[in-house]
Order: structure tokens, then C-alpha cells, then sequence
């Protein structure tokens, strides 16, 4: 029930008083139902979703989604702590850079099957189910980050070691020998560092604090596993 | 009224003790109908002998205290977070105490208390598995720098080798020990032996001694890791007869000796001759060299 101070007097005796001068001392009691819904609606970057996206040729559209794998690869190659992407997430580039890596790591065709390399598939199953297996560890440990933005982020930070098998595989051109050896580890260090750098910038913001070695370990194992297969491919 | 003293948490040893010992036991905090000090009572599940009226009373605080520590279905995600519900000093300290088993120091009571966790199991066991593939093919290169006959290949193949076997041990052998002892249970009305998780974990963070000294497989690795086993699983199998109790033991005394002498022999030797496929080298090594060279030459 509203408690209004009372204006004194009627109307007619008193001076006129300014408009709306009692409402400072009205005072609403708790049982005054407030109701109604303050929402403020979402809005991510514009897009236009009407029918311009479907007339336009297919360049512009190629362009487009190459243009946001483009500047993510760059956030990868220069972190800093920025949104981007985990924002807009896509799994165009870590697909692209999967295929890339597995192409160049998978042994030849004459190696007889059971000591070799790994073949296409091997490496194409421990890059997906290894980056799922620690976004789930990270989901389950108390992350608050969404399962394909984990996957983005770890497939996009494997940029730095895709990189490193161009490398090694240049430098493998040349004769073999421990100098050889030497600069293709070198390589493959630095570039691991980078991701692990990269990846630990964009996740472990999302993880409790006392829990984000538990939550960093598993991808450090990850991009050490692959940085392994990549040290120890030779042409055959 | 209650005291202000009595309103203040207190850690009661051996409440703590008890419940340790028999994790289904819920405890009860005094009521004012039992005595006004605060008195804590343990209520086995089962059944006490109370009165008859406080015994509906009792039956609604356990039914209530069962209810809410009641997990969530296993179709749920928060099931499965039950068990990665750790800390980093957590984990660490559980890896310290798999390092250094005491005669008197259960892992499980003191490291775990009821609360076992898959995190370390799981990425131990990946660990361990990447561990022993890479220093095996280390192992070759240094062999091949010694011999340059022998063909170096990444052996990719035995990741996923290692990968299964060790999965498989983590999970079947705490399986297989823990139908037994719950049929030994049976058996031998012994109350509280572990729940399946609990024995997981003994196993999983048991193997972790094997990651630093793989290297030395060896006895070392061996008798620390199967130290640490047969002082957890001492206190249960105790009460038992001493016969079951030396077989059980030295069962999984061998187990573990299988699996470390397993790894040993396959991650860590040279390959033999006869893998090699000559007609499809392209070295220039003549065929003779090759010979002298007998199957049973292998390094350490």
C-alpha cells in the first residue's frame, strides 16, 4: 500500500504548489509487485540475413569466409588476449589446416604397413578426437567455454606447427645429418612454444583459477604429441 | 540456547575417522532431544537400535541427507563432473603419495577420502602411453647410431598400442579385484571395501612412477609402483584368510611385473632382422652385411 504524503490543506486556502512537488516524498512499501522484463536484445555484428547473401556470386562469399580464416590465423600468429576468436569460431581453418598437416605427414605408399609413419586417418583421429578429448576435460573440470569455440581455438593454434612441417620438409631436402637434426628441432620447438602460447592466451581465461594447470596440461600434451610425429617424419 | 562455542565448527577427529571407514554412514548433528552438547552421532544406513519415536525422526534425516548427496542420473553431464571435481594441489598431492608409499599410509584414506577422481587415471595413462612410444623410438635412434644396419622408422604403430594395453590394464584389472573382493564381502561379512572408482584410481595414479624412471623400467619403477599397491589394498584383504590374502596380493604383484616387463621388451628393443623388407630398401648396404647380424642381437 502506497503511503502518499498528505498535501496540506485544500487546494483553495494554500499557495499553488509546483507540478508534481509531493512525488519526492512518496515512499512504496515491499508489497508492491514489480513486474515486466528488461531484456536488451543481443546484438552481434551486423550481418544482413535478408536475400542480398544468396544473390551475391560465390567469389564474395569464398572471399568472405577466407577472410575470416585469414585474420584469425593472424590473432593466432600474433597473440594477444582478444575476443575474436572465440567470438566468431569456425571450423573452416582448423579443417584446412588438419588436411594440410595430415597430407604432409602421412607415409608413402611403398613403406611396408607396420613400422612407418602414420598413415592420412591416424592423423586426422588424433587431431579431432585429441582436440574433443580436451575440451571435454576442460568442460568437465568447470569451464565456461563452449564446446566449438574449444575446438577452434585448438585447431587454429596448430597454424605455428603446420608451419614447422613446411619447413622440416624444405629442410629435409637437403643431405641429412645432425646439423640437419638440429635445425629441424629447433624449428619445431619454437613453433610448438607459439602454440602453446597461443592456445594458453585464448583458453585459460575460461577455467577456474585453481584449476587451470589441470585444464593447460592435456593441450600441452596434444600439441607435444603432434609436435612429436612432426620431428620424427622422414621421406622415405 | 545453544553455546557460541557449540555453534562453531568443530572437526571431529573421530567422526572424520568413521566415516572414512564406512563412507555410507550418514551423520547426524544433536538435536536438543539428545544431549545439548552437540554430541555427533553415526547412524550406519542400515539401521540403529534407537527408540521407536526418534526412530522415524532418524529414518527422515537420513532419507533427507541420502537425497541430496544423491548424484545425478548417469545420462547427465553433471555425473560425469563428479569425478574431475579436483584441484591442482589435489592431483599434485595425490601424485606425491603414489610416490612414496608408507607400510601405515593407506593412499585411499588419506589421499582420496571418498572422493576418487578420473582426471588423474585418464591423462596418467595417456601420459605414459606417449612416454613409452616416444622413448622406445629414442631407444631405436641410438641403436641405429650404434648400428647403422638397422632401419629407423617412427614406429607410429606402437602409440596406439600403448595407448590400448594400458587403458585396458587401468580399467579390467581394478575391475577383476573389485568383483572379487565384493564377492570376498560376501563371503567374509566384511564391511567397506573400495568402490570401483577408488580402486581405478589406486591403479591409475600408481602408474604415474613409471613416467619419470621409464628409462630404468626396471626393478625400481616396478617395486615402488607395486609397493604402493599392496600397502592400499592391505587393510581390506587382511581380514581375509591368509591364504586368499597371499594369493590375491601376489596376483597383482604379477600383473603389474607382466605389464612393466611387457613394456620393457617391446618398447625398448631394436627391431629384429627378419622385419626388415630388403627387396624394398633402397639402401645401398650389400646383402652381406646383413647376415652376421643374428636375431638375438639386442641392445640392454
Amino acid at each position: 500500500m502506497a503511503k502518499a504524503a498528505e498535501s496540506s490543506g485544500d487546494p483553495g486556502t494554500t499557495s499553488p504548489r509546483p507540478l508534481f512537488a509531493g512525488l519526492s516524498d512518496i515512499s512504496i512499501s515491499q508489497d508492491i509487485p514489480v513486474e515486466g522484463e528488461i531484456t536488451i536484445p543481443m546484438r552481434s555484428h551486423i550481418r544482413e540475413f535478408d536475400s542480398s547473401t544468396l544473390n551475391e556470386s560465390v567469389q564474395n562469399t569464398i572471399m568472405r569466409d577466407l577472410k575470416a580464416v585469414g585474420k584469425k590465423f593472424m590473432h593466432v600468429l600474433y597473440p594477444r588476449k582478444s575476443n575474436t576468436l572465440l567470438r566468431d569460431w569456425d571450423l573452416w581453418g582448423p579443417l584446412i589446416l588438419c588436411v594440410t598437416l595430415a597430407l604432409m605427414l602421412q607415409r608413402s605408399s611403398v613403406d611396408s604397413e607396420k613400422d612407418g609413419g602414420p598413415q592420412f586417418a591416424e592423423v586426422f583421429v588424433i587431431v579431432w578426437f585429441g582436440a574433443v578429448t580436451i575440451t571435454l576435460n576442460s568442460k568437465l573440470l568447470g569451464g565456461n567455454i563452449s564446446f566449438f569455440q574449444s575446438l577452434c581455438v585448438l585447431g587454429y593454434c596448430i597454424l605455428p606447427l603446420t608451419v614447422a612441417m613446411l619447413v622440416c620438409r624444405l629442410v629435409l631436402l637437403a643431405e641429412p645429418g645432425p646439423i640437419n637434426f638440429m635445425v629441424r628441432l629447433f624449428v619445431v620447438i619454437v613453433m610448438f612454444a607459439w602454440s602453446i602460447v597461443a592456445s594458453t592466451a585464448f583458453l585459460a581465461d575460461s577455467q577456474p583459477p585453481n584449476r587451470k594447470a589441470l585444464a593447460i596440461y592435456p593441450v600441452f600434451l596434444f600439441y607435444f604429441v603432434i609436435s612429436w610425429m612432426i620431428l620424427t617424419f622422414t621421406p622415405q | 540456547m545453544a553455546a557460541a562455542d557449540e555453534l562453531a565448527f568443530h572437526e571431529f577427529e573421530e567422526a572424520s575417522n568413521l566415516l572414512a571407514e564406512t563412507p555410507d554412514a550418514a551423520t547426524t548433528s544433536g538435536s536438543d532431544q539428545l544431549t545439548p552438547q552437540g554430541h555427533v552421532a553415526v547412524a550406519v544406513d542400515s539401521g540403529g537400535s534407537y527408540g521407536a519415536e526418534e526412530e522415524a525422526e532418524e529414518s527422515d534425516r537420513t532419507a533427507l541427507l541420502q537425497e541430496e548427496k544423491q548424484q545425478p542420473g548417469f545420462w547427465t553431464f553433471g555425473y560425469y563432473q563428479s569425478f574431475f571435481d579436483v584441484d591442482t594441489s589435489q592431483v599434485l598431492d595425490r601424485i606425491r603419495g603414489s610416490l612414496l608409499p608408507r607400510p601405515g599410509h593407506n593412499f585411499v584414506r588419506h589421499h582420496l577420502r571418498n572422493q576418487p577422481d578420473l582426471y588423474g587415471p585418464f591423462w596418467i595413462c595417456a601420459t605414459l602411453a606417449f612416454v613409452l612410444a616416444v622413448t622406445g623410438n629414442l631407444t631405436l635412434v641410438l641403436a641405429q647410431r650404434r648400428d647403422p644396419s638397422i632401419h629407423y622408422s617412427p614406429q607410429f604403430h606402437k602409440v596406439t598400442v600403448a595407448g590400448i594395453t594400458i587403458y585396458c590394464y587401468v580399467w579390467l584389472v581394478p575391475l577383476a579385484l573389485w568383483g572379487f573382493l565384493r564377492w570376498r564381502k560376501g563371503v567374509r561379512e566384511r564391511v567397506g571395501p573400495y568402490t570401483f572408482l577408488e580402486t581405478v584410481c589406486v591403479y591409475g595414479y600408481s602408474l604415474f612412477v613409471f613416467i619419470p624412471t621409464v628409462w630404468l623400467l626396471g626393478v625400481l619403477a616396478l617395486s615402488l609402483s607395486g609397493a604402493s599397491l599392496v600397502f592400499t589394498l592391505w587393510p581390506v584383504v587382511r581380514e581375509d584368510t591368509s591364504l586368499v590374502a597371499a594369493v590375491l596380493l601376489s596376483t597383482v604383484v604379477l600383473l603389474h611385473a607382466l605389464l612393466a616387463v611387457g613394456c620393457k621388451f617391446y618398447f625398448f628393443q631394436p627391431l629384429p632382422l627378419e622385419h626388415l623388407a630388403p627387396p624394398l630398401q633402397a639402401t645401398s648396404l650389400p646383402p652381406d652385411v646383413l647376415l652376421p647380424l643374428t636375431p638375438g642381437a639386442k641392445t640392454t
